[in-house]
């Protein structure tokens, strides 16, 4: 395998119209690591994952994955959107669902192969959704879908995946069992997961990194290294307390701030 | 039944017309896009009325029309959303600028009842052609854009990731239902576009889980009906836009029915 690293980014700028979201980004991430995109709501989490799949251009710096620059349609990179539009397609099956994904980007009649076919069942069978496969979206629960989302996105093998807040709408049961899938198909396909929440503790035990966006400033480290009331009051730029209760991690921004891990 | 030669032709219309409708209605209706059936089918009947007055063929002033119409909407998508209103306002200029062209044209008082409730009765051999010819052109533009349309129609943030252009297979999409649209109106006529093009597609979302099974049923359907409409407009000299808005509408109930005793008996609860 290359030692290129998953994600790289040089003196990253990112932003729309005017707005600063992000600046003087300079990380790199190391290729079959689990790590955390952590931080406040608009600290641009989205904006990070959006742009390492070339859908969004930075103002300035650049930003390499897998070697080579961001750029949109690339297959090795995998992505769980959040907010899944769960409206459209609720009559149809589970399996119909994940199977638009395969090569859906391609023009033509959407034929599928013998080996078309078996590449949905083993991403089913990764996931551990066959079962759930042949019921409608629309019956399914929240975390039911997450799955198939997670199925479809293993669909041609890719080496780096990205999920923008899986976790939100679900109870502390439920997002254990997401991130323990998402830790065991890492380990078992030796991909790279970048994964955005807004909770760091369900994470805990499972991500090998933090990244941590706050106030246009970005840091990557451990849970040790980032997680602590020096290194968040530097990224915030305002005092932040860290609270650890019982394996428990609360992040405390400053006077007025609102409570988030 | 099948020995007078406007019959032949009004089946074989009804039996172009009924493949694209199903086939595009289907999508229309998992798309959540049927209201884009309704309005082009409006906006096409001031521009049937408007080419009239002009002096070109309605069908082609339709066409024309309906297709810019949709690759507008298309071009707006999203943009769409929420503005009701404004669309709601502008169908209803269209309406009304149809009626004006109509006022001017008074050669042909008949047009407006074979624009606004269907002729199939009145199609020509050369109609049938071009029913014929455009329909198949349809058909054959649907299926080269059927799997990116579904994977941007179901994943529209992930088809983006992967490269795909949303607005240009929205774009294609909608010029293909434009001109599904257009040909309804020879059958049922602008006001019943609805019954052709919606029911169907929805009737099939009910009674199967499987997309293509539900394509089939769609294009099925619509074929049935249509004919349907036709025979029981020879044997009871109604309508046939009456017969097929009824068989329509029956068969999406039906359907609907349907699905509601197997939701009670399914053995999987929501949650």
């Amino acid at each position: 395998m290359s030692a290129a690293p998953a994600i790289a980014f040089h003196d990253l700028e990112l932003g729309y119209a005017g707005r600063r979201i992000l600046s003087g980004v300079n990380l790199q991430i190391e290729s079959g690591r689990f790590v955390a995109l952590l931080g406040p709501n608009g600290a641009g989490k989205t904006s990070l994952l959006r742009a390492v799949l070339g859908l969004v251009a930075p103002l300035r710096g650049q930003i390499r994955v897998l070697g080579r620059p961001a750029r949109r349609g690339r297959g090795a990179v995998a992505y769980i959107p959040q907010r899944h539009s769960l409206n459209i397609g609720t009559h149809l099956s589970g399996r119909d669902f994940v199977a638009s994904g395969c090569d859906g980007q391609r023009w033509g009649w959407p034929w599928l192969g013998r080996r078309a076919r078996r590449e949905i069942e083993t991403a089913l069978e990764c996931v551990d959704a066959v079962e759930l496969a042949s019921r409608p979206l629309g019956e399914l629960s929240g975390g039911q879908r997450q799955r198939l989302l997670l199925a479809q996105a293993l669909l041609g093998k890719p080496q780096l995946l990205l999920l923008d807040e899986p976790l939100a709408g679900l109870d502390v049961l439920h997002q254990r069992q997401v991130v323990k899938q998402v830790d065991s198909i890492r380990q078992r396909l030796g991909i790279t997961v970048l994964f955005s929440s807004h909770d760091l503790n369900p994470l805990l035990g499972s991500m090998d990194q933090v990244l941590y966006l706050a106030a246009g400033h970005a840091q990557l480290g451990s849970v040790d290294e980032v997680i602590s009331s020096p290194v968040l009051s530097r990224l915030y730029g305002a005092h932040v307390d860290v609270v650890r209760v019982q394996k428990r991690i609360f992040v405390l921004p400053g006077a007025g701030g609102q409570a988030h891990a | 039944m099948l020995e007078y030669e406007f019959m032949r032709h009004a089946l074989l219309a009804g039996v172009m017309v009924a493949l694209l409708a199903g086939a595009s209605g289907y999508f229309l209706v998992l798309r959540k896009q049927t209201f884009a059936g309704h309005a082009l089918s409006h906006v096409g009947f001031a521009g049937a009325t408007g080419a009239a007055l002009l002096g070109a063929p309605p069908l082609a002033g339709m066409f024309a029309v309906t297709v810019a119409a949709g690759l507008a909407m298309g071009w707006l998508g999203d943009r769409l959303k929420g503005s009701d209103v404004a669309v709601g306002a502008v169908l209803a200029l269209a309406m009304g600028f149809g009626m004006l062209f109509l006022h001017f044209f008074t050669a042909y008082a008949t047009q407006a009842t074979a624009l606004l409730f269907g002729n199939i009765l009145g199609v020509d051999g050369t109609t049938l052609y071009l029913l014929a010819a455009s329909s198949l052109l349809c058909l054959c533009a649907l299926a080269m854009i059927s799997r990116p349309l579904i994977f941007a129609s179901l994943q529209p943030e992930l088809a983006e990731a992967r490269g795909l252009p949303l607005r240009l297979v929205s774009m294609l999409f909608l010029a293909i239902v434009a001109l599904a649209t257009a040909l309804c109106t020879q059958v049922v006529g602008v006001l019943l576009v609805f019954a052709l093009m919606v029911g169907p597609g929805a009737a099939a979302q009910q009674l199967t889980r499987k997309l293509g099974r539900g394509v089939a049923l769609a294009v099925a359907l619509a074929l049935a009906e249509t004919v349907g409409g036709i025979v029981l407009a020879y044997r009871s000299d109604w309508p046939v836009s009456f017969w097929i808005t009824a068989l329509s509408c029956g068969g999406y109930l039906a359907a609907a029915a349907w699905r509601h005793r197997q939701t009670r008996r399914s053995p999987y609860k929501a949650n």
